[in-house]
């Protein structure tokens, strides 16, 4: 890392707009992404790539649902749940589904007031993000066990194609353990805010470097990102 | 820091790396301050977007509007929740389309599995007729 590296917005020449201004901070011997600290520019890398994961799984459903001769289930009635007599269709998804953009918009209110460096509603509404990620993950639970008993496998079910109970399983499977890693990561940040630990410049326990409120937005990143890929598996799985 | 002792820089030049890092760091943990008013708002759209994509299903809409509906709802949520919630939005340009335009380059991969799967489903029903 030359000290061409360190160079940032307020001290470099102006750049042209557009295209040329994309390559300009491109080309050379330098850094490219000017203004983003590293922490956050890695973060986005690696939802980057995750997005290529979530995108082959999303794929290789769209391949199975489009090849297979079998019709494929109809999921507003597989997840249809019977509330006070009446089936009604999707109930449950809808639900997670809210619950998981309120979990969102916590989070951005936190990442606010962390830039704020407002500990303690910091803290509050990390708690709060980290307590719907849970309440998701439990009606996930619910819902696998309820297609569990019904007969739901990754090699077959009681309603049509085969290959329904497998991209289900591996799609929310992996999308709830993105859910669960999130909301222990949370709850790690929400530690360190509510002590005070990017304040004080206490090492951090795994990196021993110093942390930086930045940090609770790039937790928000992480989360923002589970919640936007659950926008497209509700999309393609549950609707389409 | 290795290419900078390599040259031959020297300390000094260290010290100067340091002093522009704590610079930069001091600008970039204040630059992204919205009103709390800004995330309510689009708190809101996501809530309604999420009741209308949901309706989709409810009223048993179908067929291509059913299609164009859902897609519509879905591109809606994702920019607004990668513009303002992940503030995409106040990003450099080059960092926006390193992020942003390889995802989109995936639908070259969707075309060319719908190829695929559009020809394995002809030769099953070659092979073993249409449907059980």
């Amino acid at each position: 890392m030359a000290e061409t590296t360190m160079t940032h917005t307020s001290q470099m020449e102006p750049r042209p707009a557009g295209w040329r201004g994309i390559a300009a901070d491109w080309a050379s011997d330098q850094r490219a992404f000017k203004n983003v600290s590293w922490g956050k520019a890695m973060m986005w890398i690696f939802l980057l790539s995750d997005t290529f994961i979530f995108g082959c799984f999303l794929l290789s459903y769209m391949t199975a649902r489009i090849s297979t001769r079998v019709p494929w289930p109809n999921p507003s009635e597989v997840f249809a749940l019977r509330i006070g007599g009446s089936e009604i269709p999707l109930i449950l998804i809808a639900i997670m589904t809210f619950v998981l953009i309120s979990s969102s918009g916590t989070m951005a209110m936190a990442v606010n007031f962390g830039y704020r460096h407002d500990r303690r509603k910091t803290a509050i509404l990390m708690l709060l993000t980290a307590a719907l990620g849970a309440t998701f993950v439990g009606m996930q639970a619910f819902e696998w066990t309820k297609l569990i008993t019904e007969g739901v496998r990754p090699w077959g079910n009681p309603w049509g194609a085969a290959q329904f109970g497998s991209c289900f399983f591996m799609i929310t499977g992996f999308h709830g353990t993105h859910v669960t890693i999130g909301v222990i990561f949370l709850i790690i940040v929400a530690r360190k805010v509510w002590r005070g630990d990017f304040d004080i410049g206490r090492p951090g326990f795994f990196t021993s470097r110093r942390g930086r409120y930045e940090n609770v937005e790039i937790m928000g990143l992480y989360w923002h990102f589970v919640d936007l890929v659950w926008v497209f598996i509700f999309a393609f799985f549950y609707l389409w | 820091m290795a290419e900078a002792t390599a040259n031959g820089l020297g300390q000094h030049a260290l010290h100067a790396t340091h002093a522009q890092e704590a610079a930069a760091v001091a600008t970039t943990d204040t630059h992204q301050e919205h009103p709390i008013k800004l995330y309510l708002v689009v708190w809101a759209w996501l809530f309604i977007l999420s009741t209308c994509s949901y309706l989709v299903d409810y009223f048993g809409i179908h067929g291509y509007l059913r299609w164009s509906l859902i897609l519509i709802f879905m591109m809606l949520k994702a920019g607004l929740i990668v513009a303002v919630f992940m503030h995409m939005a106040w990003e450099r340009l080059a960092m926006m389309y390193a992020i942003i335009l390889p995802p989109i380059l995936v639908l070259v991969f969707v075309t060319m599995m719908v190829f695929e799967a559009d020809y394995t489903l002809l030769t099953r029903i070659a092979f073993f007729g249409p449907g059980p």
